[in-house]
């Protein structure tokens, strides 16, 4: 007995000074890794990190409203919230409007509200003359004989926008809003587009990764069970677009799908269709040029994956009694999900960027969601609501790839 | 219902091992030939046949034929010319899921993704047993191999050792007739190896299955089988049992391939029946059993087993020559000398470790003629 504590006492404290070193020399290996990869990390951090969190951050940060009305913001604050603020915020809002037309931010202020309340910059500035104007001394009077300042709506707007920090453009881009007496609801379906151009995302990604799948399985079969020779001459083949970039790839489809184009002429001479079809803007060829640039990015996984496969595999598969298809569905399938998966899942979100062969080749209505929020930083400048769209879109496609790792089993990706 | 599904298994079971051939034919090879590109053969003129019960080695070096042989067997390939009978029948035509003949590869080729169970439950279930059949029987299978308790692993945390006794117990726990396995053992070293050929000789006698075994090692060749057939070049050498291959080689490949042996060159001399005499180059004069020689004046090679020489006191032996120690390593269990004849040719002998010898010593060694063959020279 005092034998058996006097052995084990030693014993515990060696397992403990033992575990201590592996922590230790764990924790050295630990740090000699990050060293390796820093360099790595700061460029991304400076170069894509930093940058993406502040455009990000635009969806929910929005001072325009709030640096143009410092003096109605202050006067507001007594204010009850319903109908019409009293006679001193209408004056300080004079105030403001005049300041802002003197150090030149009017117009940045009315497009800013515009975003939110469409038609308010022709108001704006329209207000803004007429208080420009000489010997005007009531400016109470002339506010509130614009019928603008004195709709309810107009006010809420100001109200939610005097605080820098705002869910409007979040809310746009899944069409919802706040409405007058302050809860969230849809927008009106006139002005509803978001949710249906995400879903024409999602489900063009997903069919051109079905697409995608079903042209290339077999072909990454065919590649890994040819002799190696031929099988390099293949991967080269499927590995040729790669060399041209994604613009001129889309260029050529351009080309291809004209309604005198190569396409139609082999399918009229294939006797596929009667007539001529209109391949270019339209949702079909959308699919083909995109299934074209795409296959590669599903193929290659599935490839790698079926070459390390053994051919014993399938013979064993065969002379334990697997008929042809038992075997494939039991044996050989279930080691190749991993590379579907990884395959699928990359064409998938890559499919949900697209932006330049949608451009060129979709018509107004195959338009994808990376085209809307191009469009918001090119041409509207609102880049608010490109950030809140981008911010969506990045929720979107993060929860699926959790939900794939997860339902799917993506840790089996690692070599076994 | 479950009872009846059963039986009826059981009986195709039975059908199959009922035998339309003499027992002695249950495989056999007619005229086989295969040719993977159409101007050279893997394998050639093969004739051969597998008693049931049997264990039947294929030995030769790498490249010989022997995968080529087995996979026509398994019907993974199909001979070029001549056919394959099968209990009788010829399976030239029946695809391998329906030879119903279970098979140990090289790498093992167990499914990774299926666990030790699910892979010894594989060919059960595809033959639609039942649920507690598959169970009950796969069980069986893991006692027999003694992994029981590993039936949840996947193969990836199993060492070699158990990964090939799954995948033996894969292999047969169908009952097939006939086990092919193709140097299951090559991966393995040399202890578990030994122990291994221990253990599928006694499921072998155990189970009472035909198996064909494929091996490059000779030694394990010669420990395990009942027959073996040495292959050179895509065809059968020699085939008979252990010993008579290591005491009566055929071909001077055969002597050489299995176990050791010294190679003396020379002319034949006279040749009368069962015995020739020899003119050693170098000189001197041999008495050798005479394997398929010549006329006179031909050239031939003769083989001895370095156990076969004895060192003698005097002249008393058929053969008899003098010899100088050039070398001497002790192995143990017995004493490796390098003896040069005075002709110049130079012999191994095997003594008993007490044997006291020094280099540089003269010696003088002994046979007679049954103990070394002559075979004609090779090209
Ligand atoms: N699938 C194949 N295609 C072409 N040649 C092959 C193939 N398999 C084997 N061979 C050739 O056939 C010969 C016999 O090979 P194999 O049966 O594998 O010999 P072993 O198993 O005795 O080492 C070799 O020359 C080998 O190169
Ligand atoms: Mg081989």
């Amino acid at each position: 007995m005092d034998q058996g504590q006097f052995i084990t006492a030693p014993n515990a404290a060696d397992t403990r000074s033992v575990a201590a070193a592996i922590r230790r020399s764990q924790a050295r290996e630990r740090l000699r890794s990050f060293a390796l990869a820093m360099p790595l990390l700061t460029l991304l951090l400076l170069s894509f990190g930093i940058p993406i969190a502040i455009l990000l951050s635009r969806a929910v940060y929005d001072p325009t409203i709030a640096n143009a009305l410092p003096l109605t913001g202050a006067a507001m604050q007594s204010w009850s919230g319903n109908g019409i603020p009293e006679d001193k915020t209408l004056e300080a809002l004079a105030a403001d409007l005049k300041a802002s037309q003197q150090n030149g931010n009017l117009s940045e202020f009315a497009k800013g509200l515009n975003a939110r309340l469409p038609g308010a910059r022709s108001h704006i500035l329209k207000t803004a003359r007429a208080l420009d104007k000489e010997g005007v001394a009531d400016t109470v009077s002339v506010i509130k004989s614009m019928p603008f300042w004195t709709s309810p709506g107009t006010w809420a707007t100001i109200v939610r926008g005097r605080h820098a920090l705002t869910s409007f453009y979040l809310l746009s881009a899944v069409d919802l809003r706040w409405n007058a007496d302050g809860s969230i609801e849809r927008v009106p379906p006139e002005q509803a587009i978001f949710l249906r151009v995400f879903a024409r995302t999602f489900l063009m990604a997903a069919t051109v990764t079905l697409a995608t799948l079903v042209l290339g399985f077999p072909l990454a079969y065919l590649i890994s069970s040819v002799p190696k020779t031929l099988g390099a001459i293949l991967i080269v083949a499927v590995l040729l677009p790669f060399w041209t970039s994604i613009l001129v790839r889309t260029a050529a489809w351009t080309v291809l799908l004209q309604k005198f184009g190569l396409v139609n002429d082999v399918l009229l001479w294939l006797g596929v269709t009667g007539t001529r079809l209109d391949l270019m803007y339209s949702r079909l060829g959308l699919v083909i040029a995109m299934t074209h640039i795409q296959l590669p990015f599903t193929l290659l996984p599935i490839y790698s994956v079926m070459r390390t496969i053994q051919p014993s595999q399938m013979r064993a598969a065969y002379s334990l009694g697997g008929r042809p298809l038992t075997s494939f569905l039991r044996v050989y399938l279930p080691q190749v999900v991993p590379g579907i998966m990884a395959g699928c899942l990359l064409t998938f979100i890559l499919c949900l960027g697209y932006y330049i062969t949608p451009a060129l080749i979709g018509g107004a209505g195959d338009q994808l969601i990376s085209n809307f929020i191009a469009n918001y930083v090119n041409v509207e400048l609102n880049w608010e609501m490109a950030a809140a769209l981008s911010f969506i879109l990045l929720v979107f496609t993060m929860g699926l790839y959790a939900v794939f790792a997860r339902m799917l089993g993506l840790d089996r990706l690692k070599p076994v | 219902m479950m009872v009846a599904h059963t039986n009826r298994q059981f009986e195709t079971l039975a059908a199959k091992g009922v035998s339309h051939a003499e027992p002695d034919r249950f495989v056999e090879f007619v005229d086989v030939e295969k040719s993977y590109d159409g101007c050279s053969f893997a394998v050639t003129r093969l004739n051969m046949h597998v008693a049931k019960g049997e264990f039947l080695t294929l030995l030769g070096p790498s490249g010989s034929g022997k995968t080529t042989t087995l996979n026509m067997l398994a019907g993974f390939e199909r001979p070029t010319n001549g056919s394959i009978m099968l209990d009788g029948q010829s399976v030239d035509r029946r695809p391998p899921y329906e030879r119903n003949i279970g098979m140990v590869f090289q790498n093992y080729a167990l499914f990774p993704h299926m666990t030790v169970e699910e892979n010894v439950g594989f060919p059960l279930s595809v033959r639609k047993f039942s649920k507690a059949d598959v169970t009950a029987r796969v069980h069986k299978a893991l006692d027999m191999i003694q992994l029981r308790k590993f039936g949840d692993r996947r193969p990836g945390q199993l060492s070699g050792g158990q990964q090939q006794r799954v995948a033996l117990a894969r292999a047969l726990v169908f009952e097939p007739s006939l086990v092919l396995m193709d140097e299951p053992l090559g991966a393995l070293d040399k202890k578990l190896r030994e122990h291994m050929q221990l253990e599928i000789k006694q499921l072998h006698s155990m189970l009472g299955v035909t198996i064909v075994y494929v091996t490059h090692d000779q030694s394990e060749a010669l420990t395990m089988s009942d027959r073996v057939a040495v292959f050179n070049n895509g065809g059968i050498a020699q085939i008979g049992t252990p010993d008579n291959l290591y005491k009566k080689p055929e071909s001077p490949f055969v002597a050489s391939f299995i176990g050791e042996n010294n190679t003396l060159e020379g002319i034949v001399e006279q040749v009368s029946g069962h015995v020739c005499q020899v003119a050693l180059r170098g000189g001197g004069l041999l008495r050798a059993t005479p394997i398929d020689i010549g006329t006179q004046g031909t050239s031939c090679q003769v083989a001895i087993r370095p156990e076969c020489i004895r060192i003698a006191a005097a002249a008393d032996e058929e053969n008899d020559f003098e010899a100088t120690v050039e070398g001497r390593i002790y192995l143990g269990d017995h004493l490796r000398l390098l003896a040069r004849l005075d002709n110049g040719q130079l012999l191994s002998v095997k003594v008993g470790p007490e044997t006291i010898t020094t280099e540089a010593q003269r010696i003088r060694l002994g046979w007679s003629h049954t103990e070394c063959r002559a075979f004609p020279a090779q090209q």
